[in-house]
């Protein structure tokens, strides 16, 4: 055995001071200096793009097109013009409050109907034992392989006519039934990893706790609601704001499944790189607009999101 | 159905989405409400199941406002609790429990998932229409055509550049900041990316690599350091291959804050005690850090560049809002994507197939690797 087993933490500190070991301490604090440089410079590198952009999109069109943003610090030409164009549909072609509020309908049934599904179908797999429990749950967790792209185009076709393989199986969605193509895309694209990460939280409660609520008379749904619900807000809070972020900044889906209508911001700014790419002005108060929102849900909760981070990484 | 969300469509943007989870929570108190309470044997449990199947085809009815359908439900609803009310009286009911929990995932990932992804597979050797048979024609086209060979070569670059590049730098900073002053600080700035869309990044990205003719100030962050070193101006996104390494930068910059946040983790978890260990042994800062702390963490390196290495796969929304696939700079899920687009619905699955295959191994590399770390502990 190393000196692991036999090394005390609490007697440490009376380790013999030696000589070598002062000097490596000394040549420590030197690499430390410098790794704390490195450090330094990456976070500046990662920080600048976005404030470029920040400072980008309070500058007027002339200082944008003839000088660098790094020059509005000591030349100034700012304004607030830019914010005012672009929710403004006559000067940019989109509607970027639509945009907004159509990201938001989007977003917030995006990220809770996958998660009481998901919560459900987890209890099930964790609780209730039934044959083939295991098979199926790997099943699931193996529809995680499913890119978006491998099922897009029959989604697609079942939501308008309501047909698979040709036979109609559900009633079809009116020409104007709103976000329901989108939220359904969302949900059903969700629920795979979303039952995983639940059924892993889930089916760690201690079973103590369901013995004795079965004892008291309680059936599996005031389980569910009495324990179950309670005790897993920490992993439904992280999982809700990874689905809230993830859908908030997805664009194929959007593409793809929503009408002109309904487009979120994600689809308007890519429009806009087209139609705008040259009023750099306009687009980096677009861009700026459309993260703030994710920005903020991150700043306030990112507790909750590292640590749904850790369990997603760690448990699959 | 389609009548409630019709009825939504009609609402106001914001009430839409208030709206529909309203309902939504309503349905699932109600299945969950049910499952308590529709097994319970006695004249209480009758009661409810009774007035269930009254209240149902009612909600069914004023929700829908179609007859069909709300008597469906009344004969299915009045059925199922007859049975139910038997089998109650013998102290059963456990299936129907059970299928009140799993039957909408259930039947959310059949009709949604896999009956989709069978169609797809099968629409990869049809033609555009979907109707005829053409075997290996889609991806005999595929792998003929010269752009289509840059798009696979592409891809190739993206998962073997962008998961290496994120996770490396990732690991390095993790290492530097370990327990520094101000710790905190040094994470959130890396890791804020992380909540910026793909879309919103390009855009930040292209302000950075704007380009200006040699005889003009450089606008671009990029031009005017290259500049300042005398270097002339470049347009990295106007020409291949550096359009594709201009865009894995972008790539980059939002995955390090995964990879620094979740090995950062596990750096902390090495045991102190080996570190000390090791350094009475008399090894270096360097020499810890790759005998002790690297296979300490081997488990989590895997899940950060296996889960980097799908993502750059699967990379679209960089591509269509920086290049749109111009200049050789077409990916798998962009080219599947433009195909779709244009109406080629077999060529689109084909590529969809194709980028289905690449990402196998890898979920298969990250559950065998799930699984060893799970039997270790």
């Amino acid at each position: 055995m190393t000196a692991s087993t036999v090394l005390d933490p609490n007697t440490r500190p009376n380790l013999p001071p030696e000589k070598p070991r002062t000097l490596d301490r000394v040549r420590e604090k030197l690499s430390s200096k410098t790794a704390t440089i490195a450090a330094l410079l990456i976070a500046i590198l990662w920080t600048l793009p976005t404030l470029g952009l920040l400072v980008s999109s309070f500058r007027t069109p002339d200082a944008v097109a003839t000088s660098g943003w790094w020059t509005a610090f000591t030349d100034g030409g700012l304004t607030l013009d830019n914010y005012e164009a672009i929710f403004d549909p006559t000067r940019v072609y989109v509607n970027i409050g639509e945009g907004l509020l159509n990201s938001l309908a989007i977003t917030i049934p995006g990220a809770i109907l996958p998660l009481g599904l998901a919560l459900l179908a987890a209890y099930a797999f964790a609780w209730i034992p039934f044959r083939g429990r295991n098979w199926i749950f790997i099943g699931i967790f193996a529809l995680q392989i499913v890119p978006i792209q491998m099922v897009m185009v029959p989604l697609l076709r079942l939501f308008s006519s309501g047909e698979i393989f040709g036979t109609v199986v559900v009633r079809p969605l009116g020409g104007d039934s709103g976000f329901a193509s989108i939220w359904l895309a969302h949900t059903i694209l969700a629920l795979p990893l979303t039952i995983f990460l639940l059924h892993n939280f889930i089916a760690s409660l201690p079973n103590d706790l369901f013995e004795a609520a079965r004892i008291d008379g309680a059936g599996h749904g005031q389980i569910f609601l009495r324990i179950v619900l309670p005790l897993a807000m920490p992993a439904i809070a992280s999982i809700a704001i990874f689905q809230f972020l993830w859908v908030w900044n997805d664009l194929l889906i959007a593409l793809v499944f929503s009408s002109s209508d309904q487009n979120p911001i994600t689809v308007m700014l890519t429009n806009m790189v087209g139609t705008q790419g040259q009023n750099t002005f306009l687009l980096s108060a677009a861009a700026f607009i459309s993260i703030i929102i994710p920005l903020l849900v991150f700043l306030g909760l990112q507790r909750y999101f590292v640590r749904g981070l850790l369990a997603g990484a760690t448990k699959g | 159905m389609p009548e409630l969300f019709d009825w939504i469509a009609t609402l106001p943007v914001l009430l839409q989405g208030v709206v529909i989870i309203a309902v939504f929570v309503a349905v699932v108190g109600l299945i969950v409400l049910a499952v308590e309470y529709l097994p319970r044997p006695g004249r209480g449990g009758t009661i409810f199941r009774i007035s269930l199947a009254v209240l149902v085809p009612v909600i069914i009815l004023a929700l829908l406002h179609t007859y069909d359908i709300a008597i469906a439900a009344g004969a299915l609803v009045g059925l199922g609790l007859f049975l139910l009310d038997r089998r109650a009286r013998r102290g059963a009911g456990s299936l129907l429990q059970l299928w009140a929990f799993l039957a909408p995932a259930g039947a959310l990932l059949i009709l949604g998932l896999v009956i989709p992804f069978i169609r797809t597979v099968l629409f990869a050797f049809q033609d555009d229409s979907g109707t005829e048979f053409v075997g290996f024609e889609n991806f005999a086209w595929i792998f003929s055509n010269p752009d289509n060979l840059i798009t696979v070569g592409n891809t190739l670059i993206w998962v073997l550049v962008a998961p290496a590049a994120s996770t490396i730098l990732g690991l390095i900073y993790a290492v530097f900041i370990d327990n520094s002053r101000g710790e905190k600080i040094y994470k959130l700035l890396v890791f804020l990316p992380m909540a910026i869309s793909f879309v919103g990044a390009s855009i930040i990205w292209r302000l950075v690599y704007q380009a200006r003719p040699a005889d003009e100030a450089q606008v671009g962050l990029m031009n005017a350091v290259l500049g300042m070193v005398g270097l002339g101006p470049v347009d990295p996104l106007s020409s291949a291959p550096a359009n594709t390494f201009a865009m894995i930068v972008v790539f980059v910059w939002i995955q390090v804050g995964f990879a620094m946040v979740v090995l950062s983790a596990a750096i902390k978890g090495v045991p102190a005690e080996q570190h000390e260990a090791a350094a009475l042994d008399g090894a270096s800062a360097f020499r810890r850090f790759t005998q002790v702390t690297i296979p300490w963490i081997r488990p989590t390196l895997i899940v950060v560049l296996s889960t980097a290495s799908i993502a750059s796969l699967k990379v679209f929304d960089i591509v269509i809002a920086m290049t749109n696939g111009r200049n050789s700079s077409g990916v798998l899920a962009q080219q599947m994507y433009e195909r779709f687009t244009l109406g080629e619905n077999g060529r689109a699955a084909a590529f969809a197939l194709l980028l289905c295959i690449l990402v196998i191994p890898l979920i298969v590399i990250n559950v065998r690797n799930l699984r060893r770390s799970r039997e270790g502990q």
